[in-house]
């Protein structure tokens, strides 16, 4: 009674894992720090990456991408923001690399994206042996629009966050900036006549000699 | 007995299909941050799987007992949301209550027996729509095809709404720290003008009386 759905939904999970993987991590990358992720991949998959700094410094990381056989596919230096889409030709783990190594005190934040594979399709669509109806043609055309929608949005999402953040920090800026410049003119202000009266005083001091 | 067997194909399935998804190394006790920008009300799964190099086969080890993975959840507000011990392989699920930046950490509580060796990760984490199984939804709901991929065509286009409804709260807060900071530069530059005119004049009176006592002036 049981093992028809359950081998159905084993099936599905292991497709699931095989097919497709879309993974989108945003983190911290510290300076003079290099981070490597690691993705398995089967020979002739189509896979691509996409990346861009959402805040830190100059806004710019350095990235390269390792086949198995250690050969390098795609390598940029101090680039804000790519999108670079490549074909599996052997099978085994891709190396992903984001390297800071270059800046000494400014730690960025990172986002990427990494798609394999074709999108899974939902489970039972396209086991038919006949030609879908306009409906299913239909509802296919609103997928693959949304999903274009949601990609826009990622990219807006960034851009915002980006903006917002540097707009966040000049402010603080401007604040402990302006605060520091206030201590500075009431000091030098009082140093300026405790020098002058030194000047002028009747005992004897380095300047006077007496 | 069937079954059994059956649910331990399923465990296997599960275990194959995270093996599959993208890992990375860390030291042990090294503390891993990934950050989460979401809408109110939307659910993030993180799969996860650690395995322990093994200096003597140069491979990675499957399971290992007495190294768990320490997870912690923070929401946009600092509070904490999860932070519990997991074993090395685990699925993790939580719902945003409030929309922002959500930072998910983790890192091994391992003992030091195991000290200075590197822990590979295998890491999936799916957001909103994505977190949804399709496949375990249509038998449970006992959806057509056709329900299914409007059913999915529904969350999508909730997950759109929600974002750009959240997209407008952190542009208004923009907008706010923008004139925030034009109103700091004008009132700051207004104040030290104030003080400096303040300390000139003090400085000038000062010293005037100053001079008059030492009958300079």
């Amino acid at each position: 009674m049981f093992t028809a759905p359950l081998l159905f939904t084993i099936l599905i999970t292991i497709i699931n894992g095989v097919l497709s993987k879309s993974v989108e991590l945003t983190f911290e990358l510290p300076d003079s720090a290099e981070e490597c992720f690691y993705q398995t991949m089967d020979k002739d998959t189509a896979a691509s990456l996409e990346y861009q700094v959402i805040s830190g410094g100059q806004y710019d990381v350095s990235v390269k991408i390792e086949a198995p056989n250690r050969q390098i596919i795609y390598q940029q230096e101090k680039m804000q923001y790519d999108s670079h889409q490549f074909t599996a030709l052997a099978s085994g783990d891709y190396k992903v690399c984001f390297s800071n190594e270059f800046s000494t005190f400014s730690h960025k934040l990172v986002y990427m994206e990494l798609n394999v594979g074709p999108e899974q399709p939902l489970p039972g669509v396209g086991d038919h042996a006949t030609v879908l109806t306009q409906l299913e043609t239909s509802a296919e055309e609103i997928h693959s629009a949304l999903n274009r929608i949601i990609d826009h949005q990622t990219h807006h999402r960034l851009r915002e966050a980006q903006g917002r953040k540097r707009a966040e920090d000049l402010n603080e800026k401007v604040f402990w900036w302006s605060m520091g410049e206030t201590l500075a003119i009431v000091c030098v202000a009082f140093t300026q006549v405790m020098i002058l009266k030194n000047f002028f005083s009747d005992k004897p001091t380095l300047y006077n000699r007496l | 007995m069937e079954l059994i067997k059956l649910s331990s194909l399923l465990v296997i399935a599960l275990l194959a299909d995270c093996a599959s998804a993208l890992y990375f190394h860390i030291a042990e006790g090294e503390r891993k941050c990934f950050i989460e920008e979401i809408p109110d009300d939307t659910t993030v799964i993180v799969n996860y799987k650690v395995e322990l190099y093994d200096p003597k086969s140069g491979g990675f080890m499957q399971t290992t007992p007495g190294i768990g993975m320490h997870v912690e959840v923070r929401d946009p507000n600092d509070r904490i949301l999860l932070s519990r011990v997991y074993s090395l392989e685990g699925m993790i699920s939580f719902t945003s209550s409030t929309p922002g930046e959500h930072v998910i950490c983790m890192y091994s509580n391992s003992t030091s027996w195991f000290s200075g060796s590197q822990l590979r990760v295998h890491l999936d984490i799916q957001v909103g729509e994505h977190a949804v199984d399709y496949a375990n939804v249509a038998p449970k709901e006992k959806l057509t095809e056709l329900q299914l991929r409007i059913r999915q065509l529904l969350d999508q286009v909730h997950q759109i709404t929600k974002e750009q409804a959240y997209q407008r709260q952190r542009e208004e807060r923009f907008r706010q720290t923008s004139e925030s900071t034009n109103q700091r530069v004008l009132w700051w530059s207004l104040l030290q003008t104030g003080v400096l005119v303040i300390i000139g004049y003090w400085q000038m009176r000062h010293l005037k009386s100053f001079f008059e006592a030492k009958k300079l002036v």
